[in-house]
């Protein structure tokens, strides 16, 4: 099969970018997207033009890194997987398929279809984490842990960070990352030291980046290869609202041990 | 971090706004609609109900003052919201086709600014009693006898009013948004204070549905009725007499004495 692709080419953050067309060499129907455009990109090069650079590492669907709008929708056509994991069967004969990066002002484009998404390290640098002692590894059932409550945080726990949440948003909000995050901690016992400030810290790292807010459009959760659910979201609320409630907490006074 | 700051200055914090004076708005809403249903009583029963909430200035201008507090802060968190939601995807992408999203939520900011400009007309329509716009003439003179006093003619205004083609359309309109906007509205308002999980978010759902609608039928009768002249008509004969009556300057006054 051949395909014709509609790609978003830019040299560069700083330079103006635009459409450009490619045909594609012959296809097999059963190449994942990304090796379609390995495939493509050595038709350009062979040119001795520049390929178009993308994003990809596992290609297993597990690390987050492969993005792409495709046909308007992040990771393409299909619900709960990566672009690494879309197959060109998927696409007919002849079609033309328009591939553009995530867009938003907190992903910034590196190039072509690379974009910046340190923004998603910084809030995860801002409380994504527990403090715990190092050392040999605990006990596995020395935490007891609810059935209930490993299962949801398990299933915030899947996400992997990829942003398609945030490009498919109407207002590019990065709120099921940031919710999914805190609940995943949340959920566990060892994540409740820290619950509270954890929140409000990764909230305000989320507005200081530029994201915009939640409507509850839930175009996140349908395109989340991971299938997120907003649910996490409310949680996210409920526990910021919290957070809030409780206020800082107390210096103690003096300050100093003994 | 004070609470207060916490609100005002972060993105989820205005999301409480919104919904905290979206549930009041809702409040608000129900007991205007059972307020105005009364029209289809006899004239004395709203005029009696109308004359009692103007014998209560102290009540009347406490809800009017917050009313109008509580619209303040609904507009002034969506206008905030909305510049940062927007900043956020400065370019947008190749096919706007959005995925995942219902269009009432997409449209949320449109219908609620259009249900301000209504406001603004009923607020001038029948609170102000401007003359020039409603088609009929000075409601202001339009007066009845209620235990022996003189009180305003509520009920001879409303059937006056919508017997007006273009009001009545323009009312049901604005009931048609406020529809829109609250088939949304409702539900988004319980993922903002995350009062939500997977078991109660299609029951939401179900109740903002039924809610919007029932709201609708409520209000949308009163000025279809009316229009139709299935309520009021013989009424509306014999006020307009008056009220052209009262209005020549060339006409002795009326019987009512001060
Ligand atoms: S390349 Fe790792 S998820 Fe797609």
């Amino acid at each position: 099969m051949k395909v014709k692709l509609k790609v978003w080419r830019q040299k560069s953050r700083n330079t103006p970018g635009e459409f450009r067309t490619y045909e594609s060499p012959g296809l097999n129907e059963n190449m994942s997207f990304l090796e379609m455009l390995d495939v493509v990109n050595e038709d350009i090069a062979n040119r001795g033009e520049d390929p178009i650079a993308f994003d990809h590492d596992c290609r297993e669907g597990i690390c987050g890194t492969c993005s792409c709008v495709i046909n308007g929708k992040p990771h393409g056509p299909h619900k709960g997987v990566a672009t690494c994991q879309t197959y060109m069967r998927s696409f007919r004969d002849g079609d033309t398929i328009v591939v553009e990066p995530w867009r938003a002002a907190a992903f910034p484009i590196i190039k072509d279809l690379v974009v910046d998404r340190s923004a998603f390290d910084r809030i995860q640098h801002a409380g994504g984490f527990i403090s715990v002692r190092t050392g040999a590894a605990p006990d596995a059932n020395s935490i007891p842990v609810s059935k209930e409550n490993s299962d949801l945080a398990m299933d915030a726990a899947q996400c992997i960070g990829c942003g398609a949440c945030v490009a498919a948003c109407k207002n590019a909000s990065a709120m099921l990352f940031v919710a999914a995050k805190v609940s995943h901690l949340g959920l566990l016992p060892q994540g409740q030291p820290e619950r509270y400030k954890r929140v409000k810290a990764m909230v305000a790292q989320m507005d200081t980046e530029g994201f915009g807010s939640c409507t509850v459009t839930g175009s996140c959760e349908a395109v989340c290869p991971k299938e997120i659910s907003l649910d996490f979201i409310a949680r996210m609320n409920r526990d910021y609202g919290l957070a809030l409630l409780k206020g800082e907490p107390k210096k103690i006074a003096g300050g100093v041990a003994g | 971090m004070s609470i207060v700051s916490g609100i005002l200055n972060s993105s989820l914090g205005k999301k409480y706004i919104m919904a905290g004076t979206g549930a009041l708005l809702f409040a608000f809403v129900i007991a205007h609609l059972v307020g105005n249903l009364q029209v289809f009583g006899p004239p004395e029963l709203i005029n009696n109900y109308a004359h009692f909430l103007q014998s209560k200035p102290l009540m009347v201008w406490g809800a009017r003052i917050g009313l109008l507090v509580i619209v303040g802060l609904h507009v002034w968190s969506a206008v905030q919201l909305s510049v940062a939601n927007r900043a956020a995807r400065p370019v947008s992408y190749h096919d706007t086709e959005p995925y995942g999203s219902t269009w009432q939520s997409r449209y949320m900011l449109v219908s609620g600014l259009v249900i301000a400009a209504f406001i603004a007309y009923h607020l001038a329509h029948f609170t102000a009693l401007l003359p020039g716009i409603n088609g009929v003439g000075d409601f202001s003179k339009l007066k009845t006898e209620l235990h022996g006093e003189e009180a305003r003619d509520v009920y001879g205004m409303m059937i006056l009013g919508f017997q007006v083609w273009w009001v009545a359309l323009f009312y049901m309109v604005a009931q048609a948004l406020l529809f829109i906007h609250l088939s949304h509205g409702l539900a988004a308002m319980f993922q903002s204070f995350g009062l939500r999980d997977h078991v109660w978010w299609p029951r939401i759902q179900i109740f903002a549905k039924a809610a919007s609608i029932a709201i609708f039928i409520g209000y949308a009768l009163i000025p279809a009725t009316i229009y139709l002249r299935v309520v009021g008509t013989d009424y509306a004969e014999k006020v307009k007499h008056s009220m052209v009556e009262s209005a020549a300057p060339t006409k002795p006054a009326s019987k009512e004495t001060h």
